[in-house]
């Protein structure tokens, strides 16, 4: 039940994730951060298994810090998404991580740009990505009012339809979302999406 | 359909010699019938989820602004034989931090005990006691290693650090949760029924040690795989205190008392002639 999706914009790209962390029937926490920032320029959104995606993603966050340390540069994106790749598909025939990632960063060379990742180190450069059940509702949403170049209030308007779609037609539909940006300006949170107090 | 073990049979002979008179299926190869089924995937997982040990225990925390409040019940149940209602259920795993068992026993103790030690060993290598973060992040990468191999820990880490109150929820899928309010086991959906209804931050000592006392009741209450004693721990400043243990069946009584039925026809002693 858990939705990740993201999109690129003009010159930024959103990736908004629900905040749920369940164990059968029930709902542990509903404030759960699930979209780590890698690193200034750099969002990743991942949704799966509990263990796995803490712990996966906070190995790539360490590792591309690292990087930096050593080389003095950030890697970028498209570096940084093929690193994620690698990673899953080494371990793919041995001990797989079950955990599905959107990928958001922002170059000055190239600007923004968005990269699916699957569970089975599947590698997409796109425009337009989601995962989970929420996927079956936000990738028609997007598909159809989607447009390249757009700004950040249509976008944000655009995720939140996919939001409010959601809420709606899911049958278990998760209580909050959280939605963040990455632009020229850096990787930060843009807002909450509530309907639980906490 | 047999399944081969010739490569693991020893050289001498497992009984007698050549007995004929008794039967001498003990020197053949030890070979097991798998069982003929339609489909042998599904019934492997059946098998694997009849032995899982499904987590019958009420156990709880949370944090109010005196603390941390941990609380659980005491029963231990093997599928539907109870075989213990006195099992110690909140793990002292130093003066300032406690650990809450759900799921296998001795894996809770163990690895608890194993944290406990790491804790130590870290205060004496920092010089500074261990975070209340840093404990639950030790167990939790543990808990990780293992992932798949059968552990069934569902463990809530509570203790007061320089930072304050901190209550972590572990388990053996991996997952680690920080919180203010967590449940565990088969009857964490009631207990959470009665703790999220009666829940405020500002609430005394007293009144967050009757509201986690209630809940873990409610949960005994309506789950047959938790029973036994309440017993409620409170986590402070300087440290952990056990504030109550409460048999349930007389909690019962003393929240719903037996009024006494008003009598409509008395019997007296018939009248002997």
């Amino acid at each position: 039940m858990e939705c990740v999706f993201g999109m690129v914009g003009k010159d930024f790209a959103l990736v908004v994730a629900d905040t749920s962390a369940v164990n059968s029937i029930l709902v542990h926490k509903s404030n759960e951060d699930k979209i780590m920032v890698l690193d200034n320029h750099k969002l990743m959104g991942a949704s799966g298994e509990a263990g796995d995606r803490a712990q996966f993603t906070e190995y790539v966050q360490k590792n591309v810090s690292l990087y930096q340390f050593r080389n003095g540069i950030p890697l970028t994106t498209k570096a940084a998404a093929n690193f994620i790749r690698g990673e899953l598909a080494t371990a793919l025939r041995k001990n797989p991580y079950q955990v599905n990632i959107i990928l958001a960063g922002y170059e000055k060379e190239t600007g923004p740009s968005l990269y699916f990742i699957d569970y089975i180190a599947t590698l997409h450069k796109v425009d337009k990505a989601a995962f989970g059940y929420g996927s079956y509702f936000a990738l028609s949403m997007m598909d159809r009012h989607y447009h390249p170049d757009m700004t950040v209030e249509e976008a944000v308007k655009l995720a939140d339809q996919c939001i409010d779609e959601i809420r709606s037609r899911l049958v278990v539909a998760p209580q909050n979302f959280v939605i963040k940006i990455v632009d020229k300006d850096g990787a930060r949170e843009h807002s909450w999406r509530r309907t639980t107090k906490e | 359909m047999k399944l081969d073990f010739s490569g693991l049979e020893s050289s001498a002979p497992l009984y007698g010699g050549s007995n004929d008179l008794l039967f001498d299926g003990f020197s053949a190869a030890p070979a097991f019938d798998l069982p003929v089924t339609s489909n042998f995937d599904e019934y492997q997982k059946k098998s694997v989820q009849m032995v899982k040990p499904a987590k019958g225990t009420t156990t709880l925390a949370f944090i109010f602004k005196d603390g941390v409040m941990v609380a659980a019940d005491s029963r231990a149940s093997m599928g539907g034989y109870i075989s213990s209602q006195s099992v110690k259920k909140i793990i002292e795993i130093n003066p300032y931090m406690l650990g809450t068992m759900a799921g296998g026993a001795a894996d809770c103790q163990f690895w608890h005990r194993n944290l406990g030690i790491k804790c130590r060993l870290h205060e004496l290598a920092n010089k500074r006691r261990i975070s209340v973060t840093g404990a639950s992040k030790l167990l939790a990468n543990i808990l990780y290693s293992y992932r798949g191999m059968g552990l069934s820990v569902g463990t809530m880490i509570a203790g007061w650090d320089e930072k304050g109150p901190g209550l972590y929820y572990v388990d053996s899928e991996g997952g680690r949760l920080k919180g203010t309010k967590f449940s565990v086991g088969s009857g964490s959906p009631y207990a959470y029924g009665v703790l999220d209804s009666g829940y405020r931050y500002d609430m005394t000592v007293d009144e967050a040690a009757e509201l986690a006392r209630r809940s873990i009741y409610h949960a005994t209450f309506r789950d047959g795989a938790s029973g036994g004693v309440a017993s409620v721990y409170h986590v402070g400043p300087n440290g952990w205190t056990k504030l109550s243990g409460d048999d349930v069946g007389e909690l019962h009584y003393s929240y719903y008392p037996v009024e006494p039925a008003t009598v409509e026809q008395e019997m007296t002693e018939a009248v002997v002639a």
